[in-house]
């Protein structure tokens, strides 16, 4: 069976590719039209390439339920999502806009509180968080850049809008797996790289050790660079690892770090310690340093605390940089936009509705069922409820949650996430998906052309984490003038 | 032999880099398919044979076509014939290797025309090339007749790391696209050589002209940089008898290599030193030849 766009049908959704059964739209009508002309046996030897590559290339993930498998092959679907590059160049001003506002926000959370002097946001706010740490009181890194990575979840709505959903801050991963997606897509869909000019991203960890560098207390040509991380049995290690080996940087664990007497940070090496400038960190800011946070913690290294207060050394993203990565925060981003930079945020939040409250509250808990309720501090869409797909034993237990704790609580009307055509067995059919694109501050700010984009396989389904049965296509930015 | 399958290796190695360069970059740049014959040497031969320089065409003639010498599956037809004629100084799964490669190389060469097919057939040809070096270095005594192997797989790695410098340099000749190109077309030749990784780790900053042309020609490390190359070659050539001769040219590649200061070169001049090191590596095989088999 081949391609039929006209028996395509998105419903009520916006689809990336196909504007009504059988049109595909501008940016996306070379792409259609090739693909429908692919045999069923071309379109499914291909999809087996696909999967041959990544288990040849070894991309896996960790799902940490998953017992003693460590490696799962990371699900991918050929069919790529595309966005014209015009639409593009706006979402990008608007996620550069958000980072720039965001870390001056946490600079001022930590420095002279203008923000909360000045009523825009509640400072009980701030002392509830999960993400605030005392202990970067009054710390000034360098460019005052608290979050120097940033991975943004943007959602689209029926109507066509953009949305960003939440901005994670604090460790976001993903964006390995969106330079393999390239890759995968290169090797088993090359004739489409001929007649498009799709923009490239593999600039990804040139940038990124560029930033890196950039933020290095010591001026030198080639500051030291390491990658910290957990270790293999962290759900992101493959991505470590990649980053690591990408940027020509050493992959440490804590074990391998120490710190001096001076406070410098040194590295073991065959040939005795190494000073490491800046250390770009995958480990939880509460695992950093057992002699400040967790005192079991051996994932972290003693004293990186007080290295990184004293300057000689950078961490990226910065200790308490979480305090941002929360979503009643988010809801005030629109706000925080324009305290900071005077401008209208280019880019909408989700209409949020705060359960601490009480308006709100009462407004999110009558309509759990049409309504998506997330905890404030938690990621990899674990602990929340989607109203329209929940039974009601499951909103009775929300409303419980709600009630005792309802700063951890926040209500988004649930959205109809938009679709793109995925390949389910031997035919394409919509399936949900969102874009994780990722951001980089540092002396400058750069964002990824387009990121990751993840979908749900299952039909219907909103949940797009690849813990929880979500997959992955690669994102074509289409410059149509150069077409 | 060696010469032979390290050059339909590196061939190989070529075109791909080449398949995954031009889907990155915008089309209509300076980076076109049809310097690939003019730097492997068949410009002429080229041109000759083909009004259209597309990709279809300048694929074909580097990996098909039997009028050009140089084109992949006649190098390894080369090889075979080679290995023939002295099977009994080689170890017994040398040939066979050799004579699968040479059966895949001839029965697949087609489907690596479209693109579709491509990587697949040339990363299978740079695999089982590979898996005869291994095979000859952990199998085959390492006598003079290993030394010979040694030399000529070495010449030859240091003459395509030259070749790749120049397509660089070439791609890149009109200057105002290439502060937008250059780090695509310098990632693109450290991954033909498969030195990116390597030079990641050593260099630690972006990928920029000069440091690329320098890891790539000096780097004394890596394996495929045209120094490394020499040295292996002078380390062989010294196991020989009859060996001083060949010194002479061969200390004068070292020095010229050695000399080049890439970021006081612009592209034309860069490509002129390139042409020099290149004469001087056909003037150390000319001496092997007259010293060992004429």
């Amino acid at each position: 069976m081949t391609i039929d766009w006209k028996s395509y049908d998105p419903g009520e959704c916006y689809d990336e590719i196909i504007s009504t059964p059988g049109y595909a739209r501008q940016a996306a009508k070379n792409l259609a039209a090739w693909l429908r002309r692919l045999s069923h046996e071309d379109l499914q030897s291909r999809k087996l390439d696909a999967e041959l590559a990544i288990i040849d290339k070894g991309v896996t993930f960790t799902v940490y339920s998953d017992g003693e498998n460590i490696d799962r092959a990371w699900p991918f679907d050929i069919v790529p999502r595309v966005i014209p590059l015009r639409e593009w160049q706006v979402i990008e001003a608007g996620l550069k806009q958000r980072l720039q506002a965001l870390n001056l926000f946490i600079d001022d959370l930590y420095h002279d509180r203008k923000i909360i002097r000045d009523g825009i946001v509640p400072e009980s706010l701030i002392k509830e968080s999960r993400g605030y740490r005392e202990e970067c009181i009054g710390i000034k890194p360098a460019h005052r850049v608290w979050a120097h990575i940033c991975g943004s979840d943007l959602v689209r709505d029926a109507d066509g809008t953009m949305y960003v959903l939440e901005d994670n801050l604090r460790v976001p991963s993903g964006v390995s797996y969106m330079l393999e997606n390239r890759e995968v897509t290169k090797r088993v869909l090359p004739e489409m790289f001929e007649n498009n000019t799709i923009l490239p991203v593999d600039d990804y960890p040139d940038n990124l050790l560029e930033m890196l560098q950039s933020i290095s207390p010591r001026q030198r040509a080639k500051p030291e660079v390491a990658v910290l991380t957990p270790g293999i049995y962290n759900s992101a290690y493959f991505e470590h690892a990649f980053l690591a080996r990408s940027m020509g940087a050493e992959l440490v664990e804590g074990v391998d770090l120490v710190v001096d007497k001076d406070d410098c940070v040194f590295m073991k090496t065959i040939h005795g310690l190494e000073r490491i400038d800046v250390i770009y960190r995958r480990v939880d800011d509460l695992f950093l340093d057992p002699e400040i946070f967790n005192p079991d913690s051996a994932l972290g290294v003693s004293g990186l605390m007080r290295a990184w207060r004293k300057g000689n050394v950078a961490l990226a993203n910065a200790p308490g940089c979480g305090v941002a990565d929360d979503k009643v925060v988010y809801s005030y981003v629109p706000d925080i936009i324009r305290y900071y930079l005077d401008e209208d945020a280019m880019l909408p939040n989700v209409p949020t509705y705060r359960c601490n409250d009480k308006k709100q509250r009462e407004h999110v808990l009558a309509n759990l069922e049409t309504m998506v309720v997330k905890p404030a501090n938690e990621s990899g869409g674990y602990g929340m409820l989607v109203g329209p797909q929940s039974t009601k034993k499951e909103r009775e237990e929300f409303r419980q949650l709600i009630c005792k704790q309802p700063r951890n609580y926040i209500g988004q009307p649930a959205l109809q996430l938009s679709t793109a055509p995925t390949l389910c067995d031997g035919t394409v059919e919509p399936r949900h998906l969102d874009l994780r694109p990722f951001i980089l501050q540092g002396k400058d700010i750069r964002v990824t052309a387009g990121g990751l984009t993840r979908v749900a396989m299952k039909k219907g389904s909103l949940v797009v984490n690849s813990s929880q049965g979500g997959g992955s296509k690669d994102t074509w930015i289409i410059d149509q003038d150069k077409n | 032999m060696s010469r032979y399958i390290e050059r339909a290796e590196n061939t190989a190695r070529l075109v791909n880099t080449y398949h995954f360069l031009t889907m990155d970059l915008p089309r209509n740049t300076g980076v076109s398919w049809d310097l690939l014959p003019t730097i492997t040497g068949g410009k002429y031969s080229f041109s000759d044979h083909y009004q259209r320089h597309d990709e279809r065409n300048t694929v074909k003639f580097l990996l098909a076509d039997s009028f050009n010498p140089g084109a992949l599956v006649n190098s390894i037809s080369n090889a075979r014939e080679n290995c023939r004629t002295c099977r009994e100084t080689l170890p017994g799964s040398a040939w066979e290797v050799v004579n699968e490669l040479y059966h895949y190389s001839k029965n697949h060469v087609m489907e690596a025309l479209p693109r579709r097919g491509r990587f697949n057939y040339l990363t299978e040809i740079i695999h089982r090339s590979q898996q005869l070096t291994g095979l000859l270095a952990g199998t085959m005594s390492h006598d003079h007749a290993y030394d010979f192997i040694r030399i000529g797989r070495n010449l030859e790695r240091a003459d395509m790391t030259t070749r790749v410098v120049d397509i660089g340099a070439m791609s890149l000749k009109n200057p105002d696209e290439a502060v937008t190109l250059d780090v695509h077309v310098w990632t693109s030749m450290l991954r033909a050589l498969g030195a990116y990784q390597m030079y990641r780790k050593d260099v630690q900053h972006g990928v920029k002209y000069e440091d690329v042309v320098r890891f790539l020609l000096q780097n004394a490390l890596l394996p495929r940089s045209v120094a490394f190359c020499i040295n292996e070659v002078e380390e062989s050539v010294g196991k020989l008898p009859l060996y001083k001769d060949t010194l002479k040219p061969i200390r004068s590649v070292h020095r010229s290599v050695q000399r080049i200061a890439p970021d006081k070169l612009d592209a034309h001049d860069l490509h002129k030193e390139v042409d020099h090191l290149q004469v001087g590596i056909s003037e150390i095989h000319n001496q092997i030849r007259k010293t060992w088999f004429a």
